[in-house]
C-alpha cells in the first residue's frame, strides 16, 4: 500500500465519485428496508455537512434525517447568554469566548451588541489565548466563557491547569460545557412519551465525530443495548457521512442493532484517556442544566469542582447573575427544531423575521445550527 | 435596519447593501448613482469616477500594504468600467504618534503603484487626529479615468454567456486573516493585491466583447455573482470544482471554516463574455495568471440567484455572505 | 463541536508541550497537553481542534478506508459497464 499523504486525508474523503457510488449502494440497499427510517445526526457539524453537500438530494425518500441538538451555541438558554452579556458589561472585565457565541441574542442583546456599547468582548481561536490577554491586561479580569461538548471541554481543562500552574491571578471561568449521551436519552424518552407515530421516532443515530474522539465510542453502548437504536460513529467529510449512512441501512436490512465506528482513523472505543482524566480533574456533572427548547436535561451539564471556586465566575459574580429562566420568542420554534420534531422551513418566521443577520433564535445564528444550515444550503431541497 | 451601525454593515454583503440603499441612496438618489457600478460613468460616457477609503489592519501584510491597496483599489474600480486611470486624489487621516518613517514607506508604495497604472495624484489632504480617534492610518483615494471601452455594465448579462475569473480566489482575505493577532498562522500566502488595468487593456485589445467586469473585493466572488444575477435578473450557474483556489488559501479556509468564494480579493476580477469569446478571453487571462478559469454560465433557471453545482450532482444556492466573518468553531 | 482538521506534525518542542503543524502549506503551533507523553512524533498526522492536538490519526485505518472506497468505485464502474452493455443490447436504433 502506498504511503498516506495529507492531501489524501482531505481529497479522498470528499471525492465526488465515491459519494455517488455510496448513493447507488444506499439506494439499492434501501429497497430492502421494511419501512422508512429516521436517522438523527446529533452533531451540528454533521447537519452542516449533510446540508452543504446536498446529501438528501442523493438519498432515497425512505431515509429521513432528524436534525439533532448538537450545536453548543444553539442550546444555550437565554438566561446564560445574559450572564455573558452582564459579565461583559462589567468595566473591569474582558469577556473572551469562541467565535459564533458573540452573535447569539439573549434577552438584552448579543455579545456583539455589548461590544458596540463599549464592552470589551473578544473572540479567540484557542482558549489558550486567554493567557496572553491576561498578561497584557493585569488590571482586568479575563473571563473565559466556555462552551462546547466533550470535544472542547478538555481544552478548557488544560487552560485551567495552566492558569493554576503559572499562577495567573486574573483569569476566571464561566462554564457551559454539556455532554451528549444524556441529551440523546432525553430525546428518545420524550418521544416515547409524547409521540405516537413513527414519523418522528429516532430509529438510529449518526454518532458525533469529534466528541467521540475524546470520549471514545463507549459512551454510546446503551443505545443499541438498552434502547434498541443502532449508533454509527461517523466522520464529518461527505464520504464519511455517506459511508456511515450506508452502515446504518445495512444494519436495518440485516436486522442488527449495534454500535459501530465508521470514523476508524481517529475514533476508538476507549477514546483519549488523558483528555478524559483532565475533564474529571476539574469538572463534575451538574444535575440541572437547561437546554434551550428542551428544558432540563439531567446530568448533562458540567461545572467547575468546588475546590476551584476561586476561578469560577458564576460563584464570584453570583450577585449580578440572574437565575430566572427566560423563555424564547413565541414564534421561535428552536425548541422543536432542536428536538428534531420540526424542520426549519416549518417555522413561520424562518427566513423572514429570523435570518442570519437578524436572528430571533439561536439555531439561526450559529453556523452549526439547523436553521442556519437550511438558510444557507437548503433552498434547493 | 438596526438602530446602530454594526461591523456587519461594513462587510460588503447583505447588511452593507441595506445600509447603502436605505440611508445613502435614499437621499442622494440620481440616475448615475443608482446604477451602482464599480465606478460612475459621467460626462456622456467619456469619463469614469470612483472613490474608496482604506482602513485595513494590519497596515503591512505579505505582498502589500495599505498604500498599495489605496491606489489599486480606486484604479481597479476605474479599470472595471473599461477606463484608463488618469488622475487621483489622496486624503489621509493620521493618528497622532504614527511613525513618519512608516508613512513614507506607505507613500512610496503608492508611487510605485501609480506608475503601473500610468496615473498621477493631482490633489490631496492631510489631517492628524488625537490618539485613538482613528486606528493608525485611514486613506481615501478618488480617481478619474478615461473610458476606453464603453458599455460595460452588470445589467447586461444574458442567457448563454460565460463567467470567468482572472486567477485563483480568496488570497487577500486569507492573508489578512492569517496576519491578524491571535490566529498566528504562518504560510507563504500573499495578498493578490495588484493593479488590474494592464489585464483589462489586454482584454480590450484582443477584440472580445466584454459584457461585465468586476473586481471581487469585500464579499468575494460570491458578492459579485449575486450582484450580477440581481442586476440582470438572470441565474448564474457555477461548477464548484472549476473554481481555482490556492492550496494555502484552502488550508486557511479549512482551519477557520470559511469559503474561498466569500473572501475578499484585491487583484482578482470576474468577467462575463458571450459564449463565442470564452476561449479567447481565457487565453488572454492565462497570459497573466495560469490559474484563470472559466467557471460557469448564465441561465434563467432561478432568476436573481447564483447556483453552485457540485461534481457529484447536487446543487445549492450561493448567497451573499452575511454578518461579520467569524471563524467557525465547528 | 466538529471543525477539526487533519494536519502533519513538522516539529515538536523540547518540553513536548507544543508542536508545529502544517495544513496544506499553512503552519501553526498546536498544544500537546491533551496527548499522553511521547505519543506524538514529527511526521505524524494529527487532528487539530481550536489550537490543540486532539488525537493522532491512525494511518493504517485511513489507508484501509481509502482502499474500501477504491473497491466500491471499481464495483460501481463494473456495474455501469455491464449496464451500458445491456442498454446497448436493447438499443432500439439498430
Amino acid at each position: 500500500m502506498k504511503a498516506l499523504e495529507l492531501k489524501n486525508l482531505y481529497d479522498d474523503f470528499r471525492d465526488g465519485k465515491t459519494i455517488q457510488a455510496y448513493a447507488k449502494r444506499i439506494a439499492a440497499d434501501a429497497k430492502k428496508l421494511k419501512r422508512p427510517i429516521n436517522i438523527m445526526e446529533v452533531c451540528g457539524g454533521h447537519t452542516h455537512t449533510i446540508m452543504k453537500f446536498g446529501l438528501p438530494q442523493l438519498l432515497p425518500e425512505t431515509i429521513n434525517f432528524i436534525h439533532g441538538p448538537g450545536c453548543p451555541v444553539c442550546i444555550m438558554p437565554k438566561e446564560r447568554i445574559d450572564h455573558a452579556y452582564l459579565l461583559a458589561m462589567q468595566p473591569e472585565v474582558i469577556l473572551v469566548t469562541l467565535g459564533d457565541m458573540i452573535k447569539v441574542p439573549g434577552s438584552r442583546g448579543s455579545l456583539q451588541d455589548a461590544r458596540a456599547k463599549g464592552a470589551d468582548v473578544r473572540f479567540v481561536y484557542s482558549p489558550m489565548e486567554c493567557i496572553a490577554i491576561a498578561q497584557a491586561h493585569p488590571d482586568k479580569k479575563i473571563i473565559f466563557f466556555a462552551i462546547g461538548f466533550e470535544t472542547t471541554t478538555p481544552m478548557s481543562a488544560v487552560l485551567i491547569d495552566q492558569v493554576i500552574a503559572l499562577n495567573i491571578p486574573n483569569i476566571l471561568f464561566h462554564i457551559n460545557h454539556v455532554t451528549v449521551p444524556e441529551v440523546m436519552v432525553e430525546l428518545i424518552d420524550s418521544r416515547d412519551v409524547h409521540v405516537d407515530s413513527y414519523n418522528n421516532q429516532i430509529d438510529a443515530f449518526l454518532g458525533p465525530s469529534h466528541v467521540s474522539v475524546i470520549s471514545g465510542s463507549k459512551i454510546y453502548e446503551k443505545f443499541p443495548k438498552a434502547y434498541g437504536r443502532p449508533v454509527v460513529v461517523t466522520g464529518f467529510e461527505p464520504v464519511d457521512a455517506m459511508e456511515g449512512i450506508s452502515m446504518i441501512v445495512k444494519q436495518f436490512i440485516e436486522e442488527r442493532c449495534e454500535l459501530e465506528i465508521q470514523y476508524k482513523r481517529v475514533v476508538s472505543y476507549e477514546g483519549n484517556l488523558k483528555a478524559q482524566a483532565l475533564i474529571e480533574k476539574y469538572f463534575e456533572k451538574v444535575s440541572l442544566f437547561r437546554w434551550r427548547g428542551l428544558g432540563n436535561v439531567p446530568d448533562s451539564g458540567l461545572k467547575l469542582r468546588e475546590a476551584f471556586d476561586a476561578y469560577n465566575a458564576e460563584v464570584i459574580y453570583r450577585d449580578i447573575l440572574p437565575i430566572a429562566q427566560i423563555e424564547d420568542h413565541q414564534l421561535c420554534i428552536c425548541g422543536d427544531i432542536l428536538r428534531g420534531i420540526a424542520k426549519p422551513p416549518e417555522c413561520t418566521i424562518f427566513g423572514t423575521a429570523c435570518r442570519p443577520n437578524s436572528p430571533v433564535g439561536s439555531c439561526m445564528v450559529s453556523s452549526e445550527g439547523a436553521c442556519s444550515a437550511y438558510y444557507k444550503y437548503g433552498n434547493l431541497l | 435596519m438596526t438602530k446602530t451601525v454594526t461591523l456587519a454593515h461594513g462587510n460588503g454583503g447583505e447588511e452593507n447593501s441595506e445600509l447603502i440603499s436605505k440611508i445613502f441612496y435614499k437621499h442622494f438618489a440620481n440616475e448615475i448613482l443608482q446604477k451602482s457600478e464599480d465606478s460612475a460613468i459621467i460626462e456622456q460616457g467619456r469619463l469614469a469616477m470612483s472613490t474608496d477609503s482604506f482602513t485595513v489592519s494590519p497596515l503591512f501584510f505579505s505582498g502589500g500594504d495599505i498604500g498599495k491597496l489605496a491606489i489599486c483599489g480606486t484604479c481597479n474600480d476605474l479599470a472595471m468600467m473599461g477606463a484608463k486611470p488618469k488622475y487621483l486624489t489622496c486624503s489621509v487621516i493620521i493618528e497622532e504618534g504614527f511613525e513618519t518613517r512608516e508613512l513614507e514607506k506607505i507613500v512610496r508604495s503608492m508611487k510605485k503603484e501609480l506608475a503601473i497604472n500610468g496615473a498621477i495624484v493631482v490633489s490631496g489632504d492631510t489631517k492628524v487626529v488625537p490618539k485613538g480617534a482613528v486606528d493608525k492610518l485611514f486613506i481615501n483615494t478618488t480617481g478619474i479615468g478615461e473610458v476606453a471601452y464603453q458599455g460595460i455594465s452588470s445589467h447586461h448579462l444574458q442567457e448563454g454567456m460565460r463567467i470567468l475569473v482572472s486567477r485563483d480566489v480568496g488570497s487577500h482575505g486569507a492573508t489578512i486573516f492569517s496576519a491578524r493577532e491571535g490566529i498566528a498562522l504562518e504560510s507563504d500566502l500573499q495578498t493578490d493585491c495588484a493593479s488590474l488595468y494592464p489585464e483589462v487593456k489586454a482584454l480590450i485589445d484582443s477584440g472580445i466583447e466584454i459584457i461585465a467586469l468586476r473586481d471581487a473585493t469585500r464579499g468575494g466572488v460570491s458578492a459579485v455573482l449575486n450582484e450580477w444575477a440581481n442586476a440582470s435578473s438572470v441565474c448564474i450557474e457555477i461548477e464548484e470544482e472549476r473554481i481555482p483556489v490556492q492550496e494555502s488559501v484552502q488550508g486557511i479556509c479549512e482551519m477557520l471554516g470559511f469559503e474561498a468564494m466569500d473572501l475578499a480579493n484585491e487583484g482578482t476580477f470576474v468577467l462575463a463574455v458571450p459564449k463565442c469569446d470564452e476561449v479567447r478571453a481565457l487565453e488572454v487571462l492565462k497570459q497573466t495568471h495560469q490559474s484563470a478559469e472559466s467557471i460557469g454560465r448564465v441561465s434563467m433557471v432561478y432568476e436573481g440567484k447564483v447556483v453552485l453545482k457540485s461534481s457529484w450532482g447536487t446543487k445549492r444556492f450561493l448567497d451573499l455572505p452575511t454578518g461579520e466573518l467569524l471563524p467557525r468553531i465547528c | 463541536m466538529c471543525l477539526s482538521i487533519p494536519s502533519r506534525v513538522v516539529n515538536v518542542s523540547e518540553d513536548r508541550t507544543m508542536c508545529r503543524v502544517d495544513t496544506m502549506g499553512v503552519q501553526r503551533d498546536a498544544n500537546l497537553m491533551m496527548m499522553a507523553e511521547e505519543s506524538i512524533e514529527v511526521g505524524d498526522y494529527v487532528l487539530l481542534h481550536i489550537g490543540f492536538v486532539m488525537n493522532k490519526i491512525d494511518e493504517a485505518e485511513a489507508l484501509a478506508s481509502i482502499e474500501t472506497y477504491r473497491e466500491i468505485l471499481e464495483l460501481m464502474d463494473e456495474e455501469e459497464r455491464r449496464q451500458a452493455i445491456l442498454d446497448d443490447d436493447h438499443c432500439e436504433n439498430r
